[in-house]
């Protein structure tokens, strides 16, 4: 099928007026949670999850992608306003864009903000466009054994971020595998870890465990350590730019884009490494390497572009193989699931109306941002002001509304206390989200695909063996043993900006989590370990960023 | 995110939370291999893995991971708390606030049927507010119950769903 005639379908899919009020709708929701502080954009959805009951399942991922879209701009007014840091992804950007602003600069970090999300996102929602058909073309050919491998490669990939502990990414898929297991097992329709509980037959509802992890969780968490402290929220007029910010921003946004659109793409756990790899390039090849510390626009533009551009990005596994990489792409894909259409490749020739129109409606989408962000700032800013206790308050209750509108029982709300209990937990120990919730999404699928392959084998091991799998379990193999491959390979095959991007991170996170709990330095044997997960993508990760790089010169 | 030396009190302590946290893991663990391993041979099951090979995996994986946790804490590692924009780390956890927040929240779930959702949630709402440290208790009050009828119209009229209406039934 031609890309660009479905393409044109689905603008007619998402210019109805009902559809193009929801993608409106979810683009202010979105903004709105999104500058908030303490709601990520995976909140959002998650809280929003119980709303679309009521709608067209295509006009609800429609004003998911709004949200998705908003949420990810939102993050970044917060943390160019507010002196702390908010989500990952917008860590870098606190960095420079807090740094300009406190220079009186704060329109001008907000406006490149928007117009690079604004470029990013276009360029690679087209990319998204021309890419996912080819993919989902290529993976509908692919046996259960296959679907199982990448769903493992997911799992993998997720837990082995760049620069965070193994072993507690897989302490947290191994929950979220474990809260999957729960009810009626649909092949022997025995029951498992129910312990009796008639209401846990039928498994805990995606929406009670989002809400949980990323709602009450979080308000938990952030109350049990509340800045009881006024904020400092630095005012802002209405974004704008002069000729020396735009001559100084457009190629870190194209290269930003370059950059976040294929590290969406593979699950190797969301926004936080590409970001930073941005802010380092652009440090790099920046005329101004002085102002890096001190308010470089080029060290907002970048990452900002970036983040966007892998939010696209993050959408090509999720719509070709029914993958999520990021936690917001988790839950929507539950929200998929909800209405009983089975995400994965064939989901382009089954729902091409609600593929191309949702395609179509992240260009209005994008769009929108940039028409209302500009003159909104200044009220988005006041949003910041919002007393925190009305903030956490109205978490809750909206999370007990969402919970208990979901399914209409009174144990799901006593489910999403003990849920978010453990989200607590998670956050206090450094147990990240993002694998639990892929556990939970992902886990059911992955053991039917699991069954159903060696079904067809009769149950020997073997049937999960054929050479795609093998080349999937070969990947898996590197990313686990990496430490090791790497101890081997020679100095040579380090790559610097990779190295540097990881040690900014690092950086940060010691900047971040210094309290007098954590102290901020690592023993040599971490260091390398994760120096050594830099390497892992060289090669792909150059070839990838070449076309958005323009020629020296130019 | 992990590793560190503390001073050796503040490490110590933290430290021993840290084992906690290998120990829930592992107790989880067993307890899915166990139940796995008690399951009834099923009369109905098809093909040749039955329901117990995923959840032994998935137990050993926790048992396993819970172990390699404790040999991390024991070498140094610790777990990195989330930041964020309103949290501020360094002094210990707010249990009291945490404990009247859990019961603002117990509350509406057991009050939530016969109470209805627009006293339930407005107690959550009003209690939440109030356990986080606002006192303008009457203007928490207001907000509270326009919140509460404002989402129960809202998911009634715009959503199809009704939500519990308790002692106003038939007023609402």
């Amino acid at each position: 099928m031609d890309a660009f005639g479905s393409l044109v379908e689905g603008f007619g899919t998402a210019l109805t007026p009902t559809n193009l009020a929801f993608a409106l709708l979810g683009v202010l929701l979105g903004t709105a949670i999104g500058v908030l502080p303490g709601i990520g954009p995976a909140m959002a959805v998650a809280l929003l999850l119980p709303l679309t009951r009521g709608l067209d399942v295509t006009t609800a991922l429609i004003m998911f992608a709004g949200i998705y879209y908003g949420g990810m701009y939102g993050g970044s007014t917060t943390s160019i306003l507010l002196n702390t840091p908010g989500e990952s992804a917008s860590v870098v950007t606190a960095v420079e864009g807090n740094k300009m602003a406190r220079a009186g600069r704060a329109a001008q970090a907000l406006a490149t903000a928007a117009i690079g999300s604004f470029v990013a996102g276009t360029i690679a929602t087209l990319l998204l466009a021309l890419l996912a058909p080819t993919v989902a073309d290529l993976a509908i050919e692919v046996s259960p054994a296959d679907m199982f491998a990448v769903m493992a490669l997911a799992f993998i990939a997720v837990t082995s971020v760049l620069g965070s502990s193994r072993i507690r990414g897989l302490a947290s898929l191994g929950l979220g595998l474990t809260i999957g297991l729960i009810g009626i097992d649909a092949t022997s329709g025995q029951q498992r870890l129910t312990f009796g509980v008639p209401e846990l037959a039928d498994g805990i509802d995606v929406v009670v465990v989002a809400i949980g992890l990323f709602a009450v969780g979080e308000a938990l968490w952030t109350a049990a350590h509340l800045r009881r402290r006024p904020v400092d929220v630095i005012p802002v007029g209405s974004p704008r730019m002069s000729r020396s910010d735009w001559s100084r921003s457009w190629k870190p946004w194209l290269r930003g884009t370059a950059i976040g659109f294929p590290f969406g793409a593979v699950p190797a756990g969301g926004a936080e490494i590409p970001t930073f790899l941005s802010y380092v390039t652009e440090k790099r090849l920046s005329k101004h390497p002085e102002e890096f510390g001190r308010g470089a626009i080029e060290g907002v533009a970048g990452p900002e572009a970036t983040n966007n551009a892998s939010a696209a990005g993050g959408l090509v596994p999720l719509l070709t193989l029914g993958i999520p990489t990021t936690a917001t792409a988790a839950v929507m894909l539950a929200a998929i699931q909800s209405y009983g259409i089975e995400p994965g490749p064939q989901l382009f020739d089954s729902e091409p109306e609600l593929v191309w129109g949702l395609i179509a409606s992240l260009f209005i989408g994008n769009a929108a941002l940039l028409v209302l962000n500009l003159p909104l700032a200044p009220v988005w800013a006041r949003l910041l002001r919002i007393p925190r206790s009305y903030l956490y308050a109205g978490i809750l209750f909206f999370a007990s509304l969402g919970a208990y509108a979901a399914n209409a029982n009174t144990f799901d709300l006593f489910l999403l206390l003990v849920i978010g209990a453990l989200g607590m937990m998670m956050r206090r120990y450094g147990l990240p989200l993002l694998p639990a919730i892929i556990g939970v999404i992902l886990g059911p699928y992955a053991e039917a695909e699991l069954r159903q392959a060696l079904q067809i084998s009769n149950g020997d091991l073997g049937g999960l063996i054929d050479p795609m799998s093998v080349v999937v379990y070969v990947i898996i193999a590197l990313v686990l043993l990496f430490p090791i491959v790497r101890r081997v390979l020679p100095r040579k095959a380090h790559v610097p900006v990779l190295d540097e991007a990881v040690h900014e991170l690092e950086e940060a996170h010691a900047h971040h989590g210094a309290t007098t709990a954590v102290a901020v330095e690592r023993h040599v044997g971490e260091r390398h370990v994760d120096g050594g997960r830099a390497g892992e993508r060289p090669a792909g990760e150059r070839r990838d960023r070449a076309p958005g790089d323009p020629p020296p010169g130019s | 995110m992990t590793s560190a030396q503390d001073g050796p009190a503040q490490g110590q302590e933290q430290g021993r939370s840290e084992y906690g946290v290998a120990l829930f893991l592992g107790a989880i663990g067993v307890l899915v291999v166990v139940s796995a391993l008690l399951l009834p041979e099923s009369r109905i099951s098809r093909g040749p893995v039955g329901p117990a090979a995923v959840p032994v995996v998935v137990g050993g994986l926790l048992v396993v991971v819970a172990a390699f946790l404790a040999v991390d804490v024991a070498r140094g590692g610790r777990g990195e708390p989330e930041s964020g924009e309103d949290v501020e780390l360094g002094a210990g956890s707010d249990w009291r606030t945490i404990l009247l927040l859990a019961a603002s929240f117990a509350a509406n779930a057991l009050l939530i049927e016969s109470l209805g959702w627009v006293f339930s949630g407005a107690i959550l709402f009003w209690g939440s507010a109030f356990a986080l440290g606002s006192r303008h208790y009457v203007r928490d009050a207001v907000i509270a119950f326009a919140l509460s009828i404002g989402s129960f119209y809202l998911f009634a009229l715009g959503l199809g769903t009704v939500l519990p209406p308790g002692i106003l039934r038939g007023i609402l």
